[in-house]
């Protein structure tokens, strides 16, 4: 099969899944989940094959396997799909995510249907984003993916779920207003009114235009990466959802935050980067402060999940801004290890404990004596909370020094207190872990009044889904090279979008 | 084959710690296959220690492979002298804090330690920074784990009191690693000794930064010490230690006390020493001032604890002062005479060893007595031991002292060493360092006073002297505290001309 | 050819509609059986597909009278158009709680349609007038059909009132109009020196016909009685005002400024306000807007949200209608459709429910997935649409709307982002409309239903033209092409035609 359709094949997988299953007689509503798992597993399997077919000889264009088909004439929109390294490892990282939240969703019962047919959509909605070089398109996929999270998060999410359904689809919706603004904007004062990132890419636009479009775009995807401080829609929001939506928020959603960033709003707008740049730094290092200090002081392990998730996108932020290619590929590789260990985080405390146990607190959940009760998944937590403090030898730790490194060139003074919030987030992870699963004896836990300890045991999809993505941090945190190369290719090579821009703030 | 050798040695120790934990939970069965695999590294690091060409000194064993190139970062490992006299030092306790743990092993805390091994023997055969630092924080899971298992609230509290001091110096290190990064472009810890050798670092880090030349230098240095500062520890970054080896099991203490302090002094030697000697001369004033304080106050603080595990815990950080002392001492007098440098180096790297065996010994002891007091340690609990108990009397005042200095035993040699070589370049630090000296001998001789010394308490009458097994247990150790003492060429031999490469 | 024969041969369609709507009431005075209403639709779609095959099949092009009747690829299309949403209506009609007197409904829709046809084929105020008159007053009957309800009673009454008034208003604007011109067409009006287009007379006749056409579209600040009409109107009446009467209206208003009035557009860029017709269409789009989609956030009563809806959209329409040129009136076009079709789909869901479950307040939606999953599906895609959220085609619209309406513009004011303001104000408030369609979805998707009331058998044809319409949604928002490709060379060739027949005179 062609490269081209390799990519386009991620995305029409899902979207041929979510067909099978509305297509599937209500009788057999168990089988939603096996169409789901396979769909999910398609579309990991193009973008596998898609990743090792990508061409890094040296003259070869970053973007690879453009298709290009006119879609509308007149305004000017194609359908046109690529991908270079960045694309590529998010697209792998959303084949990971689309797989385990099967896998970690294999006991809904309630509507399988309706969820795994909601649940397929965003992630075609989200490959299709990581692949789209067409303005347009990407904006088409990046809003399929806001309404099916708010029925997921209403129907099948636990506390306060419509409030946080509904607050998390209105600050998205603010979010694509405001990049719908910026895209009018672009589309008018473009020379040929296309919307072809490509040929975008090379149009100077006035500096007065970049000056609040740069803010607007930027901050438009920068709100579903969670930007400090339109954040508060995340930790209300994953803490809202069904255990798979929060593995696909944390896990890819708010990588097309950022990843919308990097590629539109950076790649279009240098000179208002440029002017930008001081304020976002600021913004992502009080997000990784505070993301780290508020959740220091949670008592629902979610919460404490969820507000870790601010911190590790504050450094995403923090790398995309140093412009320089070490913090550049340290903030993509970033939003890999974050889509990985968010969603095992969430995979452990959603389905694994919460399930069982009807409760987050991490008072009551101490007193359970779940280090006994669930083996595997105190080593599962204990795994994930390593790699989420960013221990070396997780993808974490590299993704994190490259940010450092990055920042180190770019803003010396505020890595301080990037480290600083590195420091916290070993606090906080510790201190979660601790009280939930090892509270020391003796220590006054509050007793549960249904604490049997006698739990359903951990079931074979859940181990899957664990081990998959436990062997995927793992092994990118000693192989990092496999991710690395080609997004610090993509970066580095002349004809990159971003090269100029790098070069420049080079000198 | 023998190029991967230290590889082999490195992830040994790791398949063990896997194959036990998918053993059946049958006690014998972990037991022997967790010895097996401890042997078994004792048995390659003592082939390495053999093959390893003393007279050439140097690096050797030497792997490199490209692991993240676009960060610089290789797999990068090697071993001299120093590393190959901490690789046998790891390979002697590991077995000895195996065997110490008795009828206490289970599968997890068998295959921490396994997995501790490790990580150490990465520490001290890596040559590129970030391969080091990979090792360096991920030995902090299992003793993390480790340390909780003692169990008790305050066990917990110590655990985390240690990941977090450890992790924050690891990270100030991180950052003055990455600036070092940022203004040469390498990890590697072999270009960036030559490069400090040619007085080029500091003037790299001066151009890359735009700084004042003083504050960036100032600054990397400073986030390295910390690092290491808080591992080894140095007062007043030590306030993890106490609980820390208090609150853990005997057999964790011991491999706390044996062989991860020597990861900070490692740190010192490997990381700070080669690639700061000129600003280290310049700081020796504070530098030995820190020396001293440790040295001083952590003897005192000895003297005031109740506890036995505590005033152990204290001693350590007593001895480790001294090495500091040397190498101190050795970089305040870059122009000294040449003979006293390479005797208080000498003195550090047999100090070290010295300490971890004498050290880890104590500390089974205590283990040894606990078990038979239901958990008591306190020094005025006992008294009179002797006559109940005189094989563990005997024995465990061997290595107290050991500990204390008492010529032909191990402990001697290096402390005589190390001071022999200092006075010589730091006279007035030395002096002042004595004092430590004095204060040990009394806490020391305070410890065998009360405890085996008096009159028995009717409580301790049915107290068992050391078993057949317990007795073989220590007695390796015993007879390398004696072999040392009599004859320390035996290890002196096999480092002394890579301390002599190490000179700055 | 004698002027009978040649308006014969332009409106054909028109009076094949008026044959069928007199047999349709001719035959509703048998006696009423029970397959009598099938009967009934029946003849009526047969005399509306005979209608539309004779517009597809032998169009007719030209200009009569000086622009009296007007024959082009655009008035096709949207006579086309309009016939479909009136025969869809027919459909839903036929399902609806609409039982007595049906063969008169049907009747009056059909006359309803004719005014809108004749609406839409003219370029002469008087003609103008006249098709908006016949479009109207058979909505006014339509609205009040239900004798028993006192609200639709209410309903007609306050639609009659206001639209008289605004009648009123658009015949005083015309006569002003045709005073200082001294034409009635809209050709001849293009000719009018600019100067004399700032006389103030016929600026206040300018201002009074966008009063009048206000109130017919529902702008604000003449929108009061929009929601009260579509709640208490029977459902299909209340989807035929919202859908083919506003396709109606727009394009005709699209004519009067864009060919009538092109040289008075004025600016309503930010800081470089002037007087003309632009400021005043800025200003009532932007608070219909903002007050249609405010006021909507706290309804109960679907039929009420739509109301608001709609005048929300019209706002956005009216903000299209600000882009010049082709550009411009393609995508009003583009866009009036599109919605026509989605709210028709959505009166077609709330009237099945109405049937099923005896109201249309919020609460009578809830557990429809278990119950009508297909349905509720529809309306999610209809809601969705509205709300303009890609893949549908309300996104594509709205994308194609505003861009047109920034870039026209700011062409004219070289690279100043005149309209952004408005916008930004538009872009803002579509986020907040998300908030009530989704409220709209929730108790359809989220909140379980009671116990289930008793229900009649669904309609199978409506439920059916509802399927058609999300289908049709969904298509255009997958391919925009398929209706956008044919509109905009309808208008092209359109301009062209007018720009020849210019050149005649």
């Amino acid at each position: 099969m062609p490269t081209e359709f390799l990519l386009t094949a991620t995305f029409l997988s899902a979207f041929l899944g979510v067909l099978l299953i509305l297509l599937l007689p209500v009788r057999f509503g168990a089988a939603a989940k096996w169409i789901a798992l396979a769909a999910a597993l398609a579309g990991f399997g193009f973008a596998i094959a898609a990743f090792q077919r990508y061409d890094m000889t040296p003259g070869a264009y970053p973007i690879q396997s453009v298709l290009n088909l006119p879609w509308v004439q007149h305004p000017n929109i194609g359908f046109t799909t690529g991908a270079d390294g960045i694309s590529l490892v998010l697209l792998l990282l959303t084949g990971i995510i689309a797989i385990t939240g099967v896998l970690f969703s294999w006991n809904v019962t309630q509507q399988p249907r309706a969820f795994f047919a909601l649940f397929l959509t965003i992630i075609g909605g989200v490959y299709g984003v990581f692949q789209s070089l067409d303005l347009f398109l990407l904006f088409v996929f990046y809003e399929i993916v806001i309404v099916p999270k708010y029925f997921l998060i209403s129907n099948w999410g636990s506390t306060n779920r419509e409030y946080g359904a509904m607050k998390l689809t209105i600050y998205s919706v603010v979010g694509s207003a405001l990049i719908l603004l910026a895209l009018l904007g672009v589309y008018v004062l473009a020379p040929d009114h296309s919307l072809n990132l490509l040929s975008l890419a090379k149009v100077k636009y006035p500096s007065a235009f970049q000056l609040w479009a740069f803010p607007v775009l930027f901050l438009g995807f920068g709100i579903l990466a969670g930007i400090w401080p339109f954040h508060t829609w995340a930790p209300t929001g994953h803490v809202a959802a069904p255990t798979a939506v929060s593995m696909l928020l944390a896990g890819v959603v708010m990588k097309l935050g950022s990843y919308g960033a990097l590629r539109v709003a950076m790649t279009l707008f240098p000179l208002g980067l440029e002017y930008w740049r001081i304020p976002i730094a600021l913004l992502a290092t009080a997000g990784i402060l505070y993301g780290a200090l508020v959740a220091l002081a949670q008592k629902d392990l979610k919460f404490v999940v969820g507000y870790s998730s601010i911190n590790h996108m504050g450094f995403v932020l923090l790398g995309l801004v140093t412009l320089n290619t070490i913090g550049l590929s340290g903030a993509v590789l970033q939003m890999f290890s974050h889509g990985i260990i968010g969603g095992l985080l969430f995979a452990v405390v959603g389905r694994m404990i919460y399930d069982r146990t009807h409760t987050r607190e991490i008072a009551l959940l101490g007193g359970m004596n779940l280090a006994k009760a669930m083996p595997f998944a105190a080593f599962t937590f204990v795994v994930a909370s390593l790699a989420s403090m960013g221990l070396p030898g997780f993808s974490g730790f590299i993704a994190e020094i490259s940010i450092l490194l990055g920042a180190w060139k770019a803003f010396p003074i505020l890595l301080v207190f990037a480290g600083l919030g590195v420091i916290i987030t070993v606090a906080f992870t510790l201190r979660a872990l601790q009280r939930t699963f090892f509270p020391a004896h003796g220590a006054a836990a509050v007793p549960h009044e249904d604490a049997a300890h006698e739990f359903e045991p951990i079931t074979l999809p859940e181990r899957l889904g664990a081990i998959l993505l436990m062997a995927a941090t793992l092994g990118i945190g000693l192989f990092p090279k496999i991710l690395l190369a080609p997004i610090q290719w993509s970066f580095e090579n002349p004809h990159s979008l971003m090269h100029h821009l790098i070069q420049e703030v080079a000198k | 084959m023998s190029n991967s050798l230290l590889s082999l040695l490195t992830f040994l120790p790791l398949l063990g710690a896997i194959f036990v934990a998918i053993l059946p939970a049958h006690r014998p069965l972990i037991r022997a296959a967790g010895l097996g695999f401890a042997f078994a590294a004792l048995g390659a690091a003592l082939t390495l220690a053999f093959n390893y060409d003393s007279a050439a000194g140097g690096l050797q064993f030497v792997e490199k492979w490209e692991w993240i190139p676009s960060l610089h970062i290789q797999y990068h490992l090697g071993a001299d002298g120093l590393s190959l006299m901490l690789l046998l030092l790891t390979a002697i306790i590991t077995p000895f804090a195996l065997l110490a743990l008795g009828d206490r092993v289970t599968k997890l805390n068998t295959s921490l330690i396994l997995l501790l091994q490790t990580t150490l023997f990465g520490t001290f055969t890596a040559l590129n920074f970030i391969h080091w630092f990979l090792f360096y924080e991920l030995s902090l899971v299992p003793v993390f784990l480790l340390i909780r298992m003692g169990g008790s609230v305050k066990a917990t509290a110590a655990a985390t009191q240690f990941f977090i001091y450890t992790l924050f110096g690891g990270f100030a290190m991180l950052l003055g690693f990455l600036a070092i990064h940022q203004a040469t472009g390498t990890f590697n810890l072999v270009d960036l000794a030559t490069l400090a050798q040619h007085h080029k670092l500091s003037k790299a880090l001066t151009a890359a930064f735009h700084w004042h030349p003083d504050c960036i230098n100032l600054l990397v240095f400073g986030g390295i010490f910390l690092g290491l500062a808080v591992k080894v520890p140095v007062v007043p970054f030590h306030t993890w230690l106490p609980d820390a080896y208090s609150e853990a099991p005997a057999p964790v203490s011991m491999l706390l006390t044996g062989v991860l302090s020597k990861m900070g002094v490692y740190g010192f030697l490997r990381l700070l020493m080669p690639l700061f000697p000129g600003l280290m001369e310049h700081l020796a004033t504070p530098l030995l001032a820190f020396a001293i304080v440790t040295i001083v106050f952590s003897a005192l603080a000895a003297l005031a604890q109740k506890d036995l595990k505590r005033i152990v815990a204290y001693s350590s950080i007593n001895h480790l002062g001294y090495c500091l002392l040397g190498i101190f001492a050795v970089t305040a007098a870059l122009h000294g005479a040449a003979n006293e440098r390479a005797a208080a180096l000498n003195g550090v790297l047999l100090q070290v060893f010295n300490h971890g065996i004498t050290a880890a010994a104590l500390f089974c002891f205590i283990g040894f007595l606990e078990r038979r007091s239901d958990g008591l340690r306190g020094l005025n609990d006992f008294g009179g031991l002797r006559t109940v108990a005189p094989v563990l009397t005997g024995l465990m005042g061997i290595s107290i002292f050991s500990s204390l200095g008492l010529p032909g035993l191990n402990g001697f040699v290096g402390e005589f060493l190390i001071f022999k070589g200092s006075f010589a370049l730091a006279p007035l630090a030395s002096t002042l360092a004595a004092i430590g000296l004095f204060v040990t001998a009394v806490f020391l001789l305070t410890l065998i006073q009360r405890v085996f010394n008096g009159p028995l308490s009717e409580r301790w009458a049915g107290f068992r002297d050391l078993t057949l097994s317990e007795r073989f247990i220590v007695a390796p150790i015993i007879a390398l505290m004696f072999a040392l003492g009599i004859y320390p060429q035996l290890l002196i031999s096999l480092f002394n001309n890579t301390a002599l490469k190490l000179l700055p | 050819m004698s002027f009978a024969s040649l308006l014969f041969q332009f409106l054909t369609p028109e009076f094949m509609l008026a044959d069928t709507a007199l047999l349709v009431l001719l035959a509703g005075l048998f006696k009423s059986t029970a397959q009598k209403r099938g009967m009934l639709l029946s003849l009526t779609l047969l005399g509306g597909i005979i209608a539309a095959a004779m517009l597809v099949l032998h169009p007719h092009y030209g200009n009569l009278s000086n622009g009296m009747v007007v024959g082009d690829p655009l008035t096709q299309l949207v006579k086309l158009t309009l016939l479909t949403l009136s025969l869809i209506t027919a459909i839903f009609a036929a399902g609806s709680t609409v039982r007595e007197h049906f063969a008169e409904y049907l009747g009056l829709i059909l006359f309803s349609t004719i005014g809108m046809m004749l609406l839409a084929g003219t370029e002469d105020l008087l003609m103008i007038f006249i098709g908006l008159e016949m479009t109207s007053i058979p909505l006014y009957i339509l609205t009040g059909y239900l004798k028993r309800s006192s609200a639709s009673a209410e309903a007609a009454l306050k639609y009659f009132l206001v639209g008289g008034v605004s009648a009123a208003f658009l015949l005083f604007g015309l006569s002003l109009i045709y005073g200082v011109t001294g034409s009635t067409s809209l050709a001849d009006l293009a000719r009018t020196p600019r100067a004399a287009l700032l006389d103030p007379l016929l600026l206040a006749g300018v201002v009074m016909a966008m009063v009048g056409f206000g109130f017919k579209v529902a702008a604000v600040p003449f929108h009061l009685w929009a929601p009260d009409v579509y709640e208490g109107a029977p459902t299909p009446s209340a989807a035929l005002i919202a859908s083919g009467s506003k396709v109606a209206g727009f394009l005709i208003l699209a004519k009067l400024l864009t060919i009538g009035f092109a040289k008075g557009t004025g600016s309503a860029a930010w800081g470089l306000f002037q007087p003309g017709w632009l400021p005043l269409l800025a200003i009532a789009g932007a608070a219909s807007v903002v007050v249609g989609n405010l006021a909507a956030l706290s309804q109960s009563n679907v039929k009420r949200i739509l109301a608001y809806s709609a005048i929300a959209q019209s706002g956005y329409m009216l903000l299209g209608l600000m882009a010049t040129g082709t550009t411009g009136i393609s995508s009003v076009i583009f866009y009036v459709i599109v919605y026509a079709l989605t709210t028709l789909g959505a009166f077609g869901v709330v009237s099945l429910v109405e049937q099923r479950r005896g109201g249309s307040q919020l609460h009578h939606f809830q557990g429809l997935h278990q119950s009508a999953p297909g349905l509720a599906l529809c309306m999610g895609v209809f809601m969705v649409s509205l709300a303009g959220i890609p893949p549908l085609a309300g996104f594509f619209g709205k994308f194609y709307l505003f861009a047109g309406a920034l870039g026209s513009v700011s062409s004219l004011y070289d690279g100043n982002l005149g309209l952004l303001w408005l916008i930004i104000v538009a872009v803002a408030f579509n986020a907040v409309s998300l908030y009530y369609y989704l409220i709209v979805l929730k108790h359809i998707f989220v909140i379980p239903t009671g116990a289930e009331p008793a229900q009649p058998s669904p309609r199978c044809a409506t439920s059916v033209f509802v399927g058609f319409l999300a289908l049709a949604v969904f298509a255009l928002g997958l391919y925009p092409a398929a209706l956008l490709e044919p509109i905009q060379n309808a208008v092209t060739s359109a301009a062209t035609f007018a720009a020849k027949t210019a050149a005649l005179h």
